[in-house]
C-alpha cells in the first residue's frame, strides 16, 4: 500500500532548513526510508511564495502567483512510501525531523493508473 | 467494575471515567482518601445517578438508575479491588488481539479517550476507536467470561503486565520536551502497576514491573538536560536522580525476591538496580548484568532484550562478540528498523575502531528516531567520530 506524507510547515520549520544539522537530520531521515525499502519518492518545496497558481474561470485560464492556499503552515514537501499498512506509515512519519515544527499529514495514495 | 455486574463495558466507563477525573482533580488538593477504591467506586455510581437524571427517555433513566442504585452497600467496603482485578483479566483475554489490550486496559479502568490513547500509542484516532469498538463488542458477543480460571491465572496475570508495560514504553518515547501535552502514559502506567501489586500481594513479577517502571522514573530527571538534550544513564548526573523513588523500587524488587518466583520483569528490575548501583558505588558489574540479560532473554526474547544483552555481552567479552550476537538477531527485517539495533551496532563498531562503518550505523540510527534530541545525539557522535578520523 502506498501512502504520501505530506509535510505542512510552519515559518520556523521553514528557517530550521538553513540549520546543518537539521539537514543532516533529513539526511538520515531519507537514508533510513531507503534503505528500509520503503521509499519510493519525495522533495522539499521552498517557500510558497515561488508556487504559481493554474484555474479555469469562465473558460479563462487564470495563472496567479501565490499558492492556491494561504495558510499559516504550509505545504513544505512531501514523501511517498510503500509499507504493508497505516500503522507502519504513521511510524514513518513520527520519524519525521520535521514533525515538532509541522503538522504532517498521512493519506493513502491511490494505485498508479497504468 | 460496573461493567462486570452488566456485562457491558461501555456504558460504564463514562461514568468511570469522570470518577478517575475527579479523583485527579482532588487528590493533590484534599489528600488520598483512606480507601481510594471505595472512593472511585462511589464516586462513579453519583455520576451514573446525575447522568440518569439528565438523560431525556425515562427508558434509559430507568436502566441507569437501577444499575446505579443494585449495587450491594457491602460491595463497597469489601470487593472492588477483585472486581477491577476481573476488568483487567478481560482486557487480557487471550481471545483479544494483543495490540489491543493495553489500550482496552487504559479506557476500561483509567477511564482514558480514545483520542489521548491513540496519540501516545500513535495510532489513528480512528483506528483506535474502531479496534476499541471491535474489542468491547467482542467482550460482549462471545460472551468472554469475567473470571479466569486458577489455572491459566499466571498466563492472564502475565499479560496484564505486558499490557501495562507497554503503555509505560509509549510515554517514554514521547518524552521529548517538546510537548509537555504528551507527557505519555507513564503515570498511568504506574498506577495501573501499584494497583496490581496490591490486588495480588503475592505475585512477585506484579512487583517486578512496578520496580522496573518506578527505577526509570527516579532516574527521569536526569535523562534530559535543561534543554533538552538526551543523556544516556552512562553520563547521567546522579544528583538529580530521586533518592526516595529509587529506594522505593529498591524495596519493592527486595519485597518480590522474597516471593521466590523468577520472572521477566524482576530481571529487568534487577538490571536497572544494577545499572543504578553500578553509577553510585563506581563499582561497574559488567558480568552480573550480563547474565541478567542472558536470563532475560530467555524469558522474554524480545528484540530491546536482545539488542541491550549483545552490548551488556559486549563489556564482559568485548565488541567483537557482541557484534556478531547483533548481527545474529532475528527476525532481520524488524531488527533493520529498529532504532536501537543500529545505535548499539554504532556503539561497538566505533569500540572496534571501524569509524566509517560506525559512522554509517549512527546515521541510520538517527533516521529512524522519532526524538529529536535522540536524533541530535547521534549526530553529534557521528560528527565527532568523523572529526576524529
Amino acid at each position: 500500500m502506498r501512502y504520501a506524507i505530506l509535510i505542512y510547515e510552519s515559518e520556523e520549520a521553514m528557517e530550521a532548513r538553513k540549520d546543518p544539522q537539521f539537514q543532516a537530520a533529513y539526511a538520515a531521515y531519507v537514508r533510513a526510508l531507503s534503505e528500509a525499502g520503503v521509499w519510493l519518492a519525495g522533495a522539499g518545496l521552498p517557500s510558497a511564495s515561488t508556487a504559481t497558481t493554474l484555474r479555469m474561470k469562465d473558460g479563462m485560464r487564470l495563472v496567479q502567483d501565490g499558492p492556491y492556499a494561504d495558510t499559516k503552515e504550509e505545504l513544505g514537501g512531501f514523501v511517498l512510501i510503500e509499507v504493508p499498512d497505516l500503522d507502519r506509515a504513521l511510524e514513518w512519519a513520527a520519524r519525521c525531523p520535521s514533525l515538532p515544527m509541522a503538522v504532517i499529514e498521512v493519506r493513502p495514495a491511490l494505485p498508479p493508473v497504468v | 467494575m460496573l461493567a462486570v455486574r452488566t456485562g457491558d463495558l461501555a456504558g460504564a466507563e463514562d461514568a468511570l471515567a469522570d470518577a478517575f477525573m475527579a479523583a485527579v482533580e482532588c487528590w493533590p488538593r484534599d489528600g488520598v482518601p483512606h480507601n481510594p477504591d471505595a472512593w472511585l467506586w462511589t464516586a462513579a455510581r453519583r455520576r451514573l445517578v446525575d447522568a440518569a437524571r439528565r438523560r431525556k427517555t425515562s427508558a434509559e433513566k430507568g436502566a441507569l438508575l437501577e444499575l446505579a442504585e443494585s449495587v450491594d452497600p457491602e460491595l463497597e467496603r469489601t470487593t472492588f479491588p477483585d472486581e477491577r482485578l476481573r476488568l483487567l483479566f478481560v482486557c487480557a483475554h487471550p481471545a483479544i488481539e494483543a495490540t489491543v489490550r493495553t489500550p482496552l486496559m487504559l479506557q476500561v479502568v483509567l477511564g482514558l479517550d480514545a483520542a489521548r490513547i491513540a496519540a501516545c500509542l500513535r495510532v489513528a484516532p480512528k483506528t483506535m476507536g474502531q479496534r476499541l469498538w471491535r474489542a468491547k463488542s467482542k467482550i460482549r458477543v462471545a460472551r468472554i467470561p469475567f473470571d479466569v480460571d486458577t489455572a491459566e491465572l499466571p498466563e492472564r496475570v502475565f499479560a496484564v503486565l505486558e499490557a501495562i508495560y507497554a503503555a509505560y514504553g509509549s510515554g517514554w518515547e514521547d518524552l521529548t520536551g517538546d510537548a509537555a501535552a504528551s507527557r505519555g502514559l507513564t503515570e498511568e502506567a504506574i498506577w495501573l502497576a501499584r494497583l496490581i501489586v496490591a490486588l495480588l500481594p503475592e505475585d512477585a513479577e506484579a512487583k517486578g514491573l512496578l520496580a522496573t517502571m518506578l527505577y526509570a522514573k527516579a532516574r527521569e530527571p536526569a535523562r534530559r538536560t535543561a534543554d533538552g538534550v538526551y543523556v544516556p544513564l552512562s553520563a547521567q548526573d546522579t544528583s538529580r536522580w530521586d533518592r526516595a523513588g529509587l529506594a522505593e523500587a529498591e524495596a519493592t524488587l527486595a519485597r518480590a525476591a522474597e516471593l521466590g518466583q523468577m520472572g521477566p520483569f524482576q530481571l529487568e528490575a534487577a538490571i536497572q538496580s544494577a545499572h543504578v548501583h553500578a553509577r553510585l558505588t563506581h563499582r561497574d558489574d559488567a558480568h552480573a548484568i550480563a547474565v541478567l540479560y542472558e536470563g532475560l532473554i530467555r524469558f522474554a526474547p524480545t528484540l530491546g532484550a536482545k539488542v541491550a544483552h549483545a552490548v551488556a555481552l559486549s563489556r564482559v567479552h568485548g565488541a567483537e562478540r557482541g557484534l556478531a550476537l547483533l548481527e545474529a538477531i532475528e527476525p532481520a527485517d524488524a531488527r533493520d528498523t529498529y532504532q536501537p539495533y543500529w545505535s548499539a551496532r554504532a556503539h561497538l563498531l566505533e569500540q572496534l575502531a571501524r569509524s566509517g562503518d560506525a559512522c554509517d550505523a549512527y546515521e541510520r540510527a538517527s533516521g529512524l528516531s522519532e526524538d529529536p534530541h535522540i536524533r541530535r545525539f547521534l549526530l553529534d557522535k557521528k560528527r565527532a567520530l568523523e572529526a576524529s578520523r
